[in-house]
């Protein structure tokens, strides 16, 4: 599996390590009242989709960058890769 | 006062110096270096600051620059400066009083050695160690890339001339991937 690196171009993936769903990055607010049954979700709750999915993907024999790759889980045809603090950003992380 | 000897990474009171056909494998220990890694916001500043120390447009993705004192990009807004140990002992304050507020600088130098390539067939010896795509890689390119699962960074100076860093404990590691490398390939 080659993966389009957005800044270094196609890499093999063994390069990379894989972590999970990228929704990790919806880190739930510690000071919300419900913050408690929000970290149980966010822990130990994920979707299992056959298809389209978001996931985050270490480059770590690389720059060691984080991205978030779009890929199929039925064919392992990889649509879109970000970098995740792009990503992260866009969602209003990091302000 | 203690009275301690200066060893290189590999142990010896002298740098290796291996050759193989017609490359060198040199084992470099007078090298320093530094980290920066620009804050968040303060990135054009970070890089502006780092070209007026290197004299040179601070490099963008996979390139180093500079002269005396050169950088290589090591990540998004992050860089490794490194600049000769003889002259340049206090490189991260240099580097820090340079950047000041716009970036976080590291002392690296004692974390890292360098080995530098010398000769006509490199590309061969880096062919059976690493994954890089070499035909992508000329002068003023650097990639981190794994090493026997190392993680090196590859310095293209020129056609004949490669420096890798590689983490210092695992340098004895590191040089013998190498050197069975040069003695596979040439």
């Amino acid at each position: 599996m080659i993966i389009n690196h957005p800044l270094l171009g196609p890499r093999d993936a063994s390069e990379f390590t894989y972590l999970g769903d990228a929704s990790l990055i919806n880190r739930p607010d510690w000071q919300a009242e419900d913050a408690a049954d929000a970290f149980y979700e966010y822990g130990y709750l994920r979707d299992n989709p056959a298809g389209e999915h978001q996931e985050l993907w270490y480059h770590e024999a690389g720059d060691r960058s984080w991205l978030v790759v779009t890929r199929d889980t039925t064919t392992h045809e990889i649509s879109k890769v970000e970098l995740a603090r792009d990503v992260a950003r866009a969602r209003g992380r990091s302000k | 006062m203690h009275d301690l000897v200066a060893i290189t990474a590999l142990g010896g009171s002298e740098p290796q110096v291996d050759t193989v056909g017609g490359v060198t494998c040199r084992e470099v220990p007078g090298a320093a270096l530094a980290s920066a890694a620009a804050r968040m916001g303060q990135e054009t500043k970070a890089s502006k600051a780092l070209a007026k120390l290197i004299g040179a447009p601070a490099p963008g993705i996979g390139q180093h620059a500079g002269d005396t004192v050169t950088a290589f990009w090591a990540g998004p807004d992050q860089w490794m400066i490194e600049a000769p140990f003889d002259t340049h002992e206090e490189l991260t304050d240099q580097v820090k009083s340079a950047l000041g507020d716009t970036a976080s600088v590291t002392e690296q130098t004692d974390g890292w050695t360098r080995f530098d390539l010398n000769g006509d067939q490199i590309p061969a010896v880096l062919e059976l160690l690493s994954m890089l795509d070499l035909r992508n890689i000329d002068a003023g390119s650097v990639a981190r890339c794994s090493i026997h699962h190392i993680g090196c960074f590859v310095l293209c100076r020129s056609d004949e001339a490669f420096s890798i860093y590689g983490p210092r404990s695992s340098a004895g590691s590191l040089h013998h991937a190498i050197v069975t490398a040069m003695r596979s390939a040439l």
